[in-house]
């Protein structure tokens, strides 16, 4: 995907590859958020655009652009806790998923996320901190999205889970073509399973390389990253 | 937040003051509007018939109830849509008043604004606790049921035929008529004056912060629930008056002068001349008194019914709560203003201005 | 005795009509966290126009039915026109439009039919039942009322509770940014909500009016009365409707009998304030969640 310059953000260009977990990193306030629901629509962009392979996202609603195949987990997660975790689940994929299919893919999330069965008639505001990332990530899942944008899903996590929630991405995107956008404010654990980093600072790109090479630079990580 | 349309916040000195040099201190700027207001009136009485004058008066009254609501719910953020029976309070106390007593006609004035407070207050303190859509589900239920209690006490209130009132003697040689509308002039512009004062006082302050943010406005040691029940309160007693004046000025009170459309015919005419906008009142007042005039004209020019005419007052009251809501929040007040400030832009008057503009989201040439 | 057994009675079948306002208004609330205090004159508005259609020898079922959808239709068009531009602006603006949508259809109505005196047909025989020797003060259509309540009320449940678009519809109304990045299309359910709405209000009109005198404000009562059995029973809770239905409707009976029917309004509003005070949010909601 390549972005362009988006407002509140100057300038942020960057391409993120299938198969491969981008990690977009910066301090509190630089954009990343931002940046992530432009990605998704939810904020108009003012000059550039969004693009996935030769299709346009610019401009289009938030609900078409989930539609061709881009699974977005906000800050906070977003999990709807009126609702049941089962009723979670299958909101997301009630439009890409057929009535035949569904059972088996709630299932396959299942098998993803075990944690996730006992409780599934349970209401989603019952779940511990990391059940509900779970529970998140699990119902973007399950719509077989082509891009998967994570917006700090380490927030609130102890670092065991946050340890855990990393190897799942890595074995996700692991022989697919699942593409990932993962914003952290916590570098240290995205970088160690990201491929490529991109920093902002103050709605700026200021980096983009390999995620060896970031955490390779001590001064760049001092200087941005903060360790 | 649960706010209506909020006027913008008005900056020390309002924007059209600025093109005519009046007194900066609030007080002595509402006392030069209120006698540039009763000089014009009283142009406007000299000139005018018996049935105009009636009118006139009418203006005045309204244009007080339109400020009491205005009040509670531009500034206070409390809809109600009830005014309408508080101001069957108020007519039906005076006309009490003025049939089993005889005491001075302005101290019965004080009673009915007094008592229609009390009755604001008691309904202010459940009133309170509700969030808006609830309020209005409340207030309309009041708008509906009060009146009935007229049907059901008839001895007291004289059931459909009502109750009437001998309307104070004029002193000297005054026209009676104009006296009568004097009287409303004269109440309406001292209740603008102590309402432009109050809103201007530390009181009104604490209004506009309940209701731009109740829970920042308690930590900032406002007694919201205290503030929400006085401006109740003074929006009944407001209402209270106006009722008074109806009752004063035709002589006569009746149940069936206070149906359901009368609260709503309120509602529209404070969200036409603007929430919070105590100038706006007399638009709202002025569409309020002629627009059964209009709609009667209407409907004879077109060869309508005969009952006709005042559905379609009925129709413009809805048409105008919807319009104005989705196209002019601030009504008449507000979109005079934002002319005000593109005018002044335009003629680079002056860099608040253009910065105020600008903060607003308009684009700058 | 005979009076306690009459206004029982009179207050269970009242409180079936006032069940299916609220169920309506439920509905809405349900669908998108509005109250609609049009709800009653939309209702108003579509039995009048049934009225005419009866008028021009439209067979009585046929026009019942004709009713119901152009409930439909109204409503989705007061959403896409009326309610759709004031997303994300405050709360009280779109009560004062639909407010003002009350007021204009009862002139409309009230220019385009006038107070027409005469009276609307009900569905069935509205004389008394007789059970063994005696006749009670329950009709074939009060049977007719208590029927389509029921329905009416399993009608929403099941629909928000087992279907998939009660599913969307949930989250489109808890959770409207969030669904739609689930690729909900948020904007067409909510136009669909309104539509059920408008369909609901229509069938209370249909149901309501033979019991009143027919002029454009008929409904206005059965809004408020029926806006309280929403708020007593819960504004979530298709049940709470019901419920709340029949409380409404026996404090109003009971009022009205031994009080003087002139004091049934302010009954209400005392019942309102005691369950405002006990029990903001009804008897039948769930606790509100908050979001996580």
């Amino acid at each position: 995907m390549a972005y362009g310059a988006v407002q509140a953000l100057s300038n942020a260009s960057f391409e993120a590859s299938d198969g491969a977990i981008t990690a977009v990193l910066g301090a509190n306030g630089a954009g990343k958020t931002t940046l992530l629901r432009t990605m998704t629509g939810l904020v108009k962009a003012k000059s550039g655009s969004v693009r996935y392979g030769d299709i346009e996202l610019t401009g289009k609603s938030v609900e078409a652009i989930a539609r061709a195949g881009v699974a977005h987990v906000p800050e906070g997660r977003g999990v709807i806790a009126e609702l049941t975790v089962e009723e979670n689940l299958r909101l997301g994929a009630l439009w890409s998923v057929g009535r035949q299919d569904r059972q088996s893919a709630l299932e396959e999330i299942y098998e993803l996320f075990p944690p996730l069965t006992k409780r599934r008639r349970g209401a989603a505001s019952t779940l511990s901190g990391g059940e509900r990332q779970m529970l998140a990530i699990g119902r973007a899942l399950i719509s077989r999205p082509k891009v998967l944008l994570l917006d700090e899903p380490s927030l609130g996590l102890a670092p065991m889970v946050t340890a855990q929630l990393m190897a799942v991405l890595r074995d996700l995107t692991k022989g697919s073509s699942l593409l990932v956008v993962l914003v952290e404010q916590n570098a240290r654990s995205a970088l160690s399973v990201a491929q490529r980093a991109v920093v902002l600072n103050l709605g700026k790109v200021v980096v983009s390389d390999s995620a060896d090479r970031v955490l390779a630079d001590q001064d760049l990580r001092r200087h941005y990253l903060g360790f | 937040m649960s706010s209506p349309p909020t006027p913008p916040e008005a900056a020390v000195v309002p924007t059209w003051a600025r093109w005519v040099r009046l007194p900066r201190q609030p007080m002595l700027r509402h006392l030069v509007f209120a006698a540039a207001a009763a000089g014009g009136f009283y142009l406007l009485t000299s000139n005018l018939s018996a049935y105009n004058d009636f009118q006139v008066g009418e203006i005045a009254l309204y244009a007080v109830a339109l400020a009491g609501l205005s009040v509670l719910t531009g500034m206070n953020g409390q809809i109600s849509l009830g005014h309408g029976a508080l101001m069957a309070v108020g007519a039906y106390t005076f006309a009490l008043l003025a049939t089993h007593t005889s005491i001075n006609f302005v101290l019965e004035l004080a009673i009915a604004v007094g008592l229609t407070a009390v009755i604001g207050a008691v309904i202010g303190v459940p009133a309170n606790r509700l969030k808006g859509p609830y309020l209005a589900g409340m207030t309309l239920i009041l708008a509906l049921g009060l009146p009935l209690l007229g049907d059901k006490y008839q001895s007291v209130f004289g059931g459909d035929q009502g109750l009437s009132t001998i309307p104070p003697t004029a002193p000297g040689t005054i026209n009676p008529e104009e006296w009568l509308t004097w009287i409303e002039i004269i109440g309406a512009i001292v209740t603008l004056v102590l309402l432009a004062n109050l809103l201007r006082s530390r009181f009104g302050r604490s209004f506009r912060a309940v209701r731009d943010d109740e829970i920042a406005a308690s930590l900032a040691g406002i007694h919201v629930a205290r503030t929400k029940v006085v401006a109740f309160a003074v929006s009944a007693g407001c209402a209270g008056l106006a009722g008074a004046f109806l009752a004063l000025s035709t002589g006569v009170v009746t149940p069936g002068e206070f149906p359901l459309t009368l609260s709503i015919g309120i509602l529209a005419g404070m969200v036409l001349g603007g929430a919070g906008s105590l100038m706006g009142v007399w638009w709202g007042a002025i569409v309020l008194v002629y627009l059964p005039e209009w709609s009667t004209s209407f409907s004879g020019t077109f060869n309508l019914g005969a009952g006709v005419s005042a559905y379609l007052a009925i129709i413009v009251f809805g048409l105008v709560l919807i319009v104005v809501m989705l196209a002019v929040p601030n009504g008449v007040q507000g979109g005079l203003r934002w002319l005000l400030r593109w005018a002044m832009l335009r003629l680079r008057r002056s860099p608040p201005a253009v910065a105020e503009l600008q903060s607003e989201g308009h684009s700058v040439s | 005795m005979t009076l306690f057994i009459d206004v029982t009675l009179n207050g269970f079948v009242i409180g079936m009509i006032f069940a299916i306002v609220a169920l309506g208004l439920v509905l809405i609330y349900r669908a998108t966290r509005m109250i609609n205090f049009a709800q009653g004159a939309m209702g108003m508005f579509t039995t009048f126009l049934a009225f005419s259609l009866l008028n021009r020898g439209v067979g009585y079922w046929l026009a019942f039915v004709l009713a119901i959808l152009i409930g439909f239709l109204l409503g989705a068009i007061v959403e896409l026109l009326l309610i759709r531009p004031l997303q994300g602006k405050p709360e009280l603006n779109p009560v004062i439009v639909t407010i003002g949508l009350l007021i204009a259809l009862e002139g409309l109505a009230g220019v385009i039919w006038g107070n027409s005196g005469r009276g609307f047909p009900a569905a069935f025989s509205q004389s008394g039942l007789t059970v063994g020797h005696t006749k009670v003060a329950f009709s074939h259509f009060d049977v007719f009322i208590l029927v389509v309540v029921f329905a009416l009320m399993l009608g929403v449940l099941v629909l928000f509770r087992a279907t998939n678009l009660g599913l969307r519809m949930r989250a489109a109304a808890f959770a409207p940014e969030m669904a739609r990045l689930l690729g909900v299309r948020v904007g067409r359910i909510l136009t669909l909500g309104w539509a059920l709405a408008g369909a609901a209000g229509a069938l209370a009109g249909l149901l309501v009016a033979p019991t009143s005198s027919f002029n454009p404000y008929f409904m206005d009562l059965f809004l408020i009365y029926g806006f309280t059995a929403a708020v007593v029973g819960g504004l979530d809770s298709p049940i709470g409707a019901l419920v709340g239905g029949l409380i409404t409707g026996l404090c109003i009976s009971f009022v009205g009998g031994y009080l003087g029917s002139s004091l049934e309004p302010l009954g209400a509003l005392a019942l309102l304030m005691v369950a405002l005070m006990a029990r903001p949010e009804g008897i039948f909601s769930r606790p509100a969640a908050r979001r996580v």
